[in-house]
C-alpha cells in the first residue's frame, strides 16, 4: 500500500486534560484502512498508570527531523512535508527499528510486525467526542 | 468467532473455531449459555474446581460503539445458582481486538496465578507474592506495570474479597468497572487466579466500507445528539438520587422509609458540584458516563499533607452505601464507596448486608459481640470498619454475612428485613410492583433484567399482575439480544431493533427486527432452562415483608398481588421449560 500525503497539516493535540480513553480515534484510524479493531492504528489511548490518574493519547509528533526515517534501511520511511513521515509499507521489512528509535514511542506493532503509525491525515480528529484533538496547517 | 479454552488445573489451553454458536445465538448472554451447557457439570459447586467462568462479547464489538461491555456467565456462589454479570472498561474491545468471541476459563490452579493472554499465546504468570495484596487498585497497577500492551488492554482482578472468597466479591477491571454481581470474584479466588489480562491487537476486513461508514454515523449521531443519553451525558446514573427520593423510592436505612432527609447532599447535583474530578470512558463509548470524584483527606496526624483519591460514583453505590445506611454526607458516602472498591466487594451486596445487620442490632437479634463494632445509621466510622471485617472474617458473625443477607437471616433471624430476591441483595429501587416483581423473576435477580423501576414510573395505574408479569418478560427477551450484542444497556434507546438490524447488514449478516426478537425471546428460554438445570426453584422465591410494609410511589404494596404475579409467571413462563 502507498499512502503519499504532502498537505502541509498535522494532527494535534488541543486539550490533552480532557481525554477521556475512550479510543473512539484509535477505532477511526483503523476504520480508514478498512479495517474493524485496533491492529492498522497510529495512536494509542492510555491511562495514566491507571485510570484514577486520567488518559491521554499518544501519537506521532510530526518530528521535522525524524529519528524513525533515519534508522529505516528501506526508506520505507521518509520525511514528510509539514513534519513526520510517509511509510510505504511495500518497502518495510518489519526490523523495527523505527519502534525503537521514536522516543515517545509512537509506532505501534501490527500484527504482522511492520510498524503502525500516523500519517497526520486528520481522519480520527472527526471522531473525538470531547476536543482533544484537531487538524491543523502547520509550516511546511 | 473463535473461543478460547484455557485449563487452569493443566495450565493448557486451545482455541477452537465457533461461528455455528455465535450464528445462532448472536454472542455475549446467548453464547454465554450455550458455552456453560456445554463445559460444565451444572450440579457443581460454585466455589470448586468444576465451577466454570464464560466471557463472552458480540458481533459489534470493536466495530460500533458503545457495544462495550463483556458478558461473564459462572455458577454463583451467592446464590447457589446461574451468575451472571456484565461489565464495561477495556474488556470487550480487548478479547475482541486479540481475536476472540468467548474466553472460558476451567478447572483450579495449584498455586496462586495470574493469566495473560496476548493475542493467540496465553501465559500463565506466578501470582503468589501479590496474591495477598487487599487492594485491588494495587494489584491492578503491579500487573500494569509488569505486562506490555499498554493501551490495548485490560486487567482484571481481584481484592481482598475475592481472595477470603466473600460470596459477593466483584472482579474490577480498568480501575473503577466491575464484574460486579453475583460472586465472580470469590469464583476467581476459588480458582487461585488473582487477575485476567487480555491484550488484544488486530482487527478484521470491513465487508462493506460503505455502508458501513453510514451505519457507524448514524449510531455515532444517535449517541451523541439525541435524548436517549442525555441522562448519562451529564451527572451520570447519580442523576436519580433527587427525583427517585421525591417519588418514595429511594431506599432508605434498610427501606425503613423511602425518603432521606439528606438526599440533596449525595445527589448527583451535590457531587457534580462539590466533587466531581474527572470522567472517563469505557473503550469505544463516546459518553464517558464514568464519573470520577476527587476527594481530598487530611493526613491523621500531619498538618498540612493532603491525600487526594479518586472515587467512582454511580447511583447504585450512592443508594447501597448512602442513603441505604443513612449517610448523609458526601465524604461519608465517598469514603465507604472507596473502601469497597479496593476490597473490591459488590457495593450493593455489602450496603445491604451491613443495612440488615444494623437492624439486627437495633432489634437485639445480635449483640455487638457479633459485630465487634456498634453499627448505626449514619455512622460512617462504624461502617468502614465493619467492612474491613467483612473481608477479614475475623469471628462466626462476619464469616455469615460474607456469604450474603440470605444466609445471615436465616442464621440470625430478621428474614422479613433481609432485602435479597432470588437471594441477591436488592438494587436500589422502591418504587411500586412492577420493580419487586422485575427483581424476583428476573433471570440475574437484577433491576437491570427487565426495568420494573422504570415501568413502574410510566404505569398510570395499577393493572393486572399477569400484564406486568408479560410486559417485564417482553423487556428482558429484547434485553438479551442487547447483552447478547454486548450493547451497553444505557444506550438501549439508540440500539432499537431497526438499527441493530441495519448495523448487521452492513457487518454482511442478513436479519429483521423481526427475527431478533424471536432470538431473545429463544436466548431468554434457554437461560432460564439452564437456571432451573442449576437447581432454580420459583416457589423458594422468598418474599421481605419489608417491601410491603415502607410506602413507595404506588402506596403499599400488597402481597396477594405479587404472589399472584409469580404464580402467572411460573405457569405461563417456567412450567412449559421443565
Ligand atoms: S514516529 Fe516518532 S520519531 Fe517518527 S516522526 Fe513521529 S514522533 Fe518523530
Ligand atoms: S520496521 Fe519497516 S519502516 Fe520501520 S525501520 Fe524497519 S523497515 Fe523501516
Ligand atoms: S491522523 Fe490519521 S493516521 Fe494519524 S492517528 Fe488520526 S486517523 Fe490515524
Ligand atoms: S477520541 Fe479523543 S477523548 Fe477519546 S481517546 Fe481519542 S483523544 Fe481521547
Amino acid at each position: 500500500m502507498i499512502i503519499i500525503i504532502d498537505m502541509p497539516k498535522r494532527l494535534v493535540i488541543k486539550d490533552i486534560e480532557k481525554c477521556v480513553g475512550c479510543g473512539l480515534c484509535m477505532f477511526a484510524c483503523s476504520r480508514r484502512h478498512g479495517e474493524i479493531g485496533n491492529d492498522y492504528s497510529g495512536i494509542l489511548p492510555v491511562s495514566l498508570s491507571g485510570f484514577e490518574r486520567g488518559a491521554t493519547v499518544i501519537f506521532c509528533r510530526a518530528c521535522k527531523e525524524p529519528p524513525c526515517a533515519q534508522v529505516c534501511p528501506t526508506n520505507a520511511l521518509t520525511p514528510r512535508k509539514g513534519g513526520g513521515v510517509v511509510y510505504r509499507e511495500d518497502l518495510c521489512i518489519g526490523c523495527k527499528n523505527c519502534m525503537e528509535a521514536c522516543t515517545i514511542g509512537a509506532i505501534f506493532e501490527r500484527r504482522n510486525g511492520k510498524p503502525a503509525l500516523c500519517i497526520h491525515c486528520g481522519y480520527c480528529a472527526n471522531y473525538c467526542p470531547h476536543g482533544v484533538l484537531g487538524f491543523e496547517e502547520v509550516e511546511a | 468467532m473463535k473461543v478460547l479454552k484455557i485449563d487452569l488445573s493443566k495450565y493448557r489451553y486451545e482455541v477452537e473455531d465457533r461461528k455455528d454458536l455465535f450464528e445462532e445465538w448472536i454472542g455475549g448472554t446467548g453464547v454465554a449459555v450455550q458455552l456453560l451447557k456445554e463445559e460444565m457439570d451444572l450440579r457443581a459447586d460454585p466455589l470448586s474446581e468444576e465451577n466454570v467462568i464464560v466471557f463472552a462479547i458480540g458481533p459489534f464489538t470493536s466495530a460500533y460503539p458503545l457495544a462495550s461491555k463483556t458478558v461473564a456467565m459462572f455458577k454463583s456462589p451467592l446464590t447457589g445458582n446461574l451468575g451472571e454479570s456484565h461489565a464495561g472498561g477495556r474488556t470487550a474491545t480487548a478479547i475482541a481486538n486479540a481475536g476472540y468471541g468467548a474466553i472460558v476459563i476451567k478447572g483450579k490452579s495449584k498455586k496462586p496465578i495470574y493469566i495473560v493472554v496476548h493475542n493467540d499465546k496465553v501465559y500463565f504468570r506466578d501470582a503468589r507474592v501479590i496474591w495477598n495484596i487487599a487492594d485491588s487498585l494495587i494489584v491492578g497497577r503491579i500487573i500494569a506495570e509488569r505486562e506490555s500492551g499498554r493501551g490495548i488492554r485490560t486487567v482484571m482482578r481481584i481484592g481482598g474479597a475475592g481472595n477470603k472468597l466473600v460470596r459477593y466479591a466483584c472482579v474490577t477491571t480498568e480501575t473503577y468497572r466491575h464484574f460486579g454481581r453475583l460472586g465472580l470474584g470469590a469464583v476467581f479466588g476459588s480458582k487461585n487466579l488473582k487477575g485476567l489480562v487480555v491484550i488484544g491487537r488486530g482487527s478484521r476486513k470491513i465487508p462493506d466500507r460503505h455502508k458501513y461508514k453510514e451505519v457507524y454515523e448514524k449510531i455515532l449521531k444517535l449517541a451523541l445528539e439525541s435524548d436517549a443519553m442525555k441522562k448519562y451525558h451529564l451527572l451520570g446514573t447519580a442523576v436519580n438520587v433527587n427525583p427517585l427520593n421525591q417519588l418514595k423510592a429511594l431506599p432508605t436505612k434498610n427501606l425503613k422509609a423511602t425518603r432521606f432527609e439528606k438526599a440533596e447532599e449525595i445527589s448527583g447535583e451535590a457531587l457534580a458540584e462539590h466533587n466531581l474530578g474527572r470522567r472517563v470512558a469505557c473503550s469505544h463509548c463516546p459518553i464517558a458516563c464514568i464519573h470520577i470524584a476527587a476527594l481530598r483527606i487530611p493526613y491523621e496526624t500531619e498538618p498540612y499533607f493532603y491525600k487526594t483519591i479518586m472515587i467512582s460514583y454511580d447511583y447504585e453505590l450512592i443508594y447501597a452505601l448512602g442513603s441505604m445506611l443513612g449517610i448523609g454526607s458526601r465524604d461519608g458516602l465517598l469514603k465507604l464507596i472507596h473502601k469497597v472498591e479496593v476490597y473490591g466487594l459488590d457495593a450493593m451486596s455489602t450496603g445491604v448486608c451491613l443495612a440488615w445487620a444494623t437492624e439486627a442490632l437495633e432489634r437485639g437479634l445480635i449483640t455487638e459481640k457479633e459485630t465487634i463494632v456498634k453499627l448505626s445509621f449514619g455512622d460512617v466510622d462504624a461502617y468502614l470498619k465493619a467492612i474491613d471485617y467483612i473481608v477479614k472474617q475475623p469471628n462466626e458473625f462476619y464469616r455469615v454475612l460474607a456469604q450474603g443477607v440470605e444466609k445471615a437471616s436465616e442464621v440470625y433471624g430478621g428474614k422479613e428485613f433481609a432485602l435479597a430476591f432470588g437471594k441477591n441483595e436488592m438494587p436500589g429501587y422502591h418504587v411500586g410492583y412492577a420493580t419487586h416483581i422485575g427483581y424476583l423473576i428476573g433471570l440475574r435477580h437484577s433491576h437491570l433484567d427487565n426495568a420494573g423501576y422504570s415501568l413502574d414510573q410510566k404505569l398510570k395505574e395499577i393493572p393486572k399482575p399477569q400484564e406486568i408479569v408479560d410486559r417485564l418478560v417482553k423487556e428482558e427477551e429484547w434485553r438479551q439480544v442487547l447483552s447478547s450484542l454486548v450493547v451497553c444497556f444505557f444506550a438501549r434507546g439508540v440500539y432499537k431493533p431497526e438499527i441493530v438490524a441495519e448495523a448487521f447488514e452492513a457487518l454482511g449478516y442478513e436479519t429483521s427486527p423481526e427475527e431478533l426478537k424471536m432470538k431473545g425471546e429463544k436466548i431468554y428460554r434457554e437461560k432460564l432452562r439452564l437456571k432451573i438445570k442449576m437447581g432454580f426453584d420459583p416457589d423458594s422465591l422468598r418474599l421481605p415483608k419489608r417491601i410491603f410494609e415502607t410506602e413507595c410511589f404506588h402506596g403499599k404494596l400488597k402481597e396477594e398481588y405479587v404472589k399472584e404475579a409469580l404464580r402467572y409467571w411460573k405457569e405461563r413462563y417456567v412450567l412449559p421449560l421443565v
